[in-house]
């Protein structure tokens, strides 16, 4: 094995993390805004209201990433109506669709770990919220969301991985992330072990980057969880 | 009605593919689960090392590079190593056993946590009797172990089926023509891609509503030991 093929070539590596790094924080960022209301909703009584929001979670949660990047890929050129629309060169480049995409699959799985965490709240604190005069929205975002997304903390350092580890997708359309950098390495030089190998320890180093974030910060919010000494 | 220009059967033999695959991956997953949860827990450092290796390489690296990497890494070292013993053709790998080892490889990561827990759960002292009756340690795992760990193991196994058989298209990339790749070649042919991967997945969405009843059915099953109230 030679791996000066990688350092020769490091700058492309920097670049396809941070096409990464970008791509995941992205689609998290913005799947966490759609995924609080959801979330919320999601435990409403009407059903026309959580109705839509389980077909959306049951679809996104039920298909394969790869399937959903390619409905939007390839899959939006079909409609006519959307090729001469204004949206079209949005749709036309990788990038946007890869986000598009990632976004709706994240949200998705985050608006159900939400879910759960909201729907686990202990029904004391929410009678105490009531007894003191709280409107809905004021026991929403003083009692209910600062207990439930301490809850959701470990389930959502997962999903984050999960999407860090899914958006290696992208590059399979075209799209020069890590995974990109590493297919271009394979085929220019033909060593896939070098250049899947240091791809590879590329998402290692993000993934356990990611996992001591969420540990320091679930120390912080679970601070009071932890036993007394 | 829905027109499949005529791709419906080969549509329908892809999902067979696609169950084959998740299957044969999930056996060798579960072996693989077992034997590493059984080294994390041994007295052994060198097995316990490994395991600690293993399961945090796997969880560290993207499932799509772990395949590549097994897929064009082991077409070249199989090659090499034919060419050392004198074989002077070339060694096609195929696709769908590069799938089902690297998704079971892969998942055996996974599927370690699940039943280490699950081992972890089980009383010691059950274990100590069952040897103390004379019992092969084989014999403890099977009538012992394994009957108790399943309890505790099925929420974590049934994630990672549903996880593992979403997995499963990534195997399209690689070659194999399982019914993601089916739908690829429909749509460049009929020049309707959005038709083709809508109806893969339908079928994608069946196959988790039918695992996730199953499910269902099976902790109700290993639970009935367990008394609820209500």
């Amino acid at each position: 094995m030679d791996f000066s093929i990688i350092f020769d070539n490091f700058d492309l590596y920097l670049q396809g993390a941070w096409t990464t790094i970008q791509l995941v924080f992205l689609a998290l960022i913005i799947g966490l805004i759609i995924a609080l209301p959801l979330a919320i909703l999601r435990n409403h009584k009407n059903p026309l209201v959580w109705g839509p929001i389980w077909v959306y979670t049951f679809f996104f949660r039920g298909t394969p990433l790869l399937v959903q990047v390619f409905l939007v890929y390839y899959g939006f050129g079909q409609f006519e109506a959307l090729r001469e629309s204004f949206l079209w060169p949005f749709f036309k480049e990788a990038y946007w669709c890869a986000l598009l995409a990632f976004t709706l699959n994240t949200a998705a799985y985050t608006t159900e770990i939400f879910r759960g965490a909201i729907a686990n709240t202990p029904l004391g604190e929410i009678e105490a919220a009531k007894a003191y005069g709280m409107s809905r929205w004021l026991q929403i975002r003083r009692i209910i969301l600062p207990s439930a997304l301490r809850r959701a903390l470990p389930a959502y350092s997962n999903e984050v991985v999960f999407m860090l580890h899914g958006s290696a997708i992208a590059g399979i359309i075209t799209i020069v992330d890590l995974t990109g950098v590493a297919r271009i390495i394979n085929s220019k030089y033909y060593s896939p072990f070098e250049a899947f190998i240091a791809a590879g320890l590329f998402y290692m180093a993000i993934t356990f980057t990611i996992v001591f974030v969420f540990r320091k910060l679930e120390q912080r919010y679970h601070a009071h969880l932890r036993p007394r000494s | 009605m829905l027109d499949l220009h005529g791709y419906g059967g080969s549509i329908l033999s892809g999902a067979v593919i696609t169950i084959e695959v998740a299957l044969l991956s999930l056996i060798i997953s579960m072996i693989l689960g077992i034997a590493t949860a059984l080294a994390k827990l041994s007295k052994s450092t060198i097995a316990h090392g490994i395991a600690i290796v293993y399961t945090t390489v796997i969880r560290g690296i993207p499932d799509l590079v772990l395949m590549l990497l097994i897929f064009f890494g082991g077409q070249m070292l199989v090659n090499e190593l034919a060419y050392m013993v004198g074989y002077e053709g070339y060694i096609d790998i195929n696709p769908f056993v590069a799938g089902v080892l690297t998704i079971g490889f892969i998942f055996g990561a996974y599927m370690a946590e699940t039943f280490r827990g699950a081992i972890l759960s089980v009383d010691g002292g059950q274990l100590e009797a069952g040897r103390a009756y004379g019992m092969t340690g084989l014999q403890v795992f099977r009538r012992i172990l394994f009957p108790q760990m399943m309890r505790h193991a099925l929420p974590g196994f049934g994630n990672n089926w549903l996880v593992l058989l979403k997995t499963t298209a990534l195997v399209s990339i690689i070659g194999l023509e399982d019914m993601v790749r089916v739908a690829s070649l429909a749509s460049g042919s009929t020049q309707k891609p959005f038709t083709f991967y809508l109806v893969v997945s339908v079928i994608f969405l069946v196959f988790t509503s039918i695992s996730v009843g199953y499910l269902q059915w099976l902790e109700r099953r290993y639970s009935a030991s367990v008394r609820r109230e209500a």
